[in-house]
């Protein structure tokens, strides 16, 4: 692939439209991601696509953002990274932006404040069954270890205030990664 | 000072928010709620709406925002490049792992223990959400909750459960409501 202007403006332009009419985060975008690159573009090919969005799961921070920076340096370098990166943070970015800006003259309006307070019931309603599904999937895997994960980290927030979820992260990757590694051993092991 | 300790914050956001979506959740509560007292509880329930109903990350979302809201555009800037700076550099490391061991076995062992406790986290942000709808940014008081966020929070949890509904839909029904409910009806909101 030639790594001209043209490659450029669009990796740009689709990282840009992609990311502006996704509403839905990491897990939406990347199918967008693979239409738009692999079936429309044909820069990628889709076992390739897999794999990258393998690593963008893997990695933190947002899947959209991670999975940018691979498809932009692979299609066109540090610069097709940095350009792709910029396409896909640029419209939340805007869009904030100006949001902000009328946020607090917005809030001390009457009914602006009644709405956003019905808003915050239906907002935490969405969490909640967003919740319901996630723990749902984890016990419905009927596996000690994740469950035990799950119940031992929510008391510990519950009980310990102020502790940095940073350790608690550290504690569970490392739960994990023994596990998994106890698991393949047993499975080499075992004839 | 402000814009070292913004790009720091959501350094950490970024850095720690492992499997997208409502991942970075807990973490923007903690850094910007409880250590930076940079938003209270109720806006960052609204910074949350905001960022359902518009396209992108949701720490992307809040650091722009919260950027904004601190220190201005240059805030955000620096808000928003802490936020994608991890991104950067782990997201190349694992692609040089993949690329030349072809295998993710440590970092997906990692996330099988990673998974559960995220979904604990969330739900104890969640809680923390669900607190403040009933009783306000003081949290948790032994007083009768606001008795029409419980009604809107049933409601609303029961027509996503039951009907699958796109949650946008259902915010801004509750907005709807919750607005009418609050404005008419004396002695409320």
């Amino acid at each position: 692939m030639k790594r001209d202007h043209t490659l450029y403006f669009r990796l740009f332009s689709s990282t840009f439209l992609l990311s502006a009419f996704t509403f839905g985060g990491g897990y939406v975008i990347v199918p967008l991601m693979k239409q738009k690159f692999v079936d429309q573009l044909h820069w990628l090919e889709e076992q390739e696509m897999l794999d990258l969005t393998a690593i963008a799961q893997s990695a933190p921070g947002p899947i959209a953002v991670n999975a940018a920076i691979l498809l932009g340096y692979r299609v066109g370098g540090p610069l097709g990274a940095a350009l792709s990166i910029l396409g896909t943070i640029l419209p939340p970015f805007l869009i904030l932006s100006v949001v902000s800006l009328f946020y607090t003259a917005f809030r001390e309006n009457r009914v602006v404040a009644a709405v956003l307070k019905g808003m915050q019931a239906g907002v935490s309603a969405v969490i909640a069954s967003v919740v319901v599904d996630m723990g749902g999937d984890i016990l419905r895997r009927r596996e000690w270890l994740p469950t035990a994960i799950m119940a031992g980290s929510f008391l510990v927030t519950l009980l310990w205030d102020g502790l940095n979820v940073a350790w608690i992260l550290l504690v569970c990757a490392l739960l994990g990664i023994t596990a998994t590694f106890a698991a393949q051993r047993r499975k080499e092991g075992s004839p | 000072m402000i814009l070292i300790q913004l790009f720091f914050s959501f350094l950490q956001i970024g850095l720690f928010s492992f499997g997208g979506g409502y991942a970075a959740l807990p973490l923007i509560q903690t850094q910007v709620v409880d250590v930076h007292h940079w938003l209270d509880m109720a806006e960052l329930t609204d910074l949350i709406t905001i960022s359902q109903m518009t396209p992108g990350p949701i720490a992307i979302n809040a650091a722009t925002f919260v950027g904004t809201q601190i220190a201005g555009p240059l805030g955000a800037i620096v808000a928003t490049l802490g936020c994608v700076f991890p991104s950067c550099v782990i997201v190349s490391l694992l692609a040089w792992v993949y690329y030349r061991y072809r295998s993710l076995t440590a970092i997906q062992g990692a996330l099988y223990g990673l998974r559960p406790a995220i979904v604990s986290l969330i739900a104890s942000a969640g809680l923390s959400l669900v607190i403040t709808a009933f009783w306000g940014t003081e949290g948790f008081a032994p007083v009768l909750p606001d008795l029409v966020a419980v009604g809107l929070f049933v409601g609303a949890f029961a027509v996503l459960r039951r009907w699958k509904c796109d949650p946008v839909v259902v915010m801004l029904g509750c907005g709807v409501l919750g607005g009418i409910l609050y404005l008419f009806l004396p002695g409320l909101g």
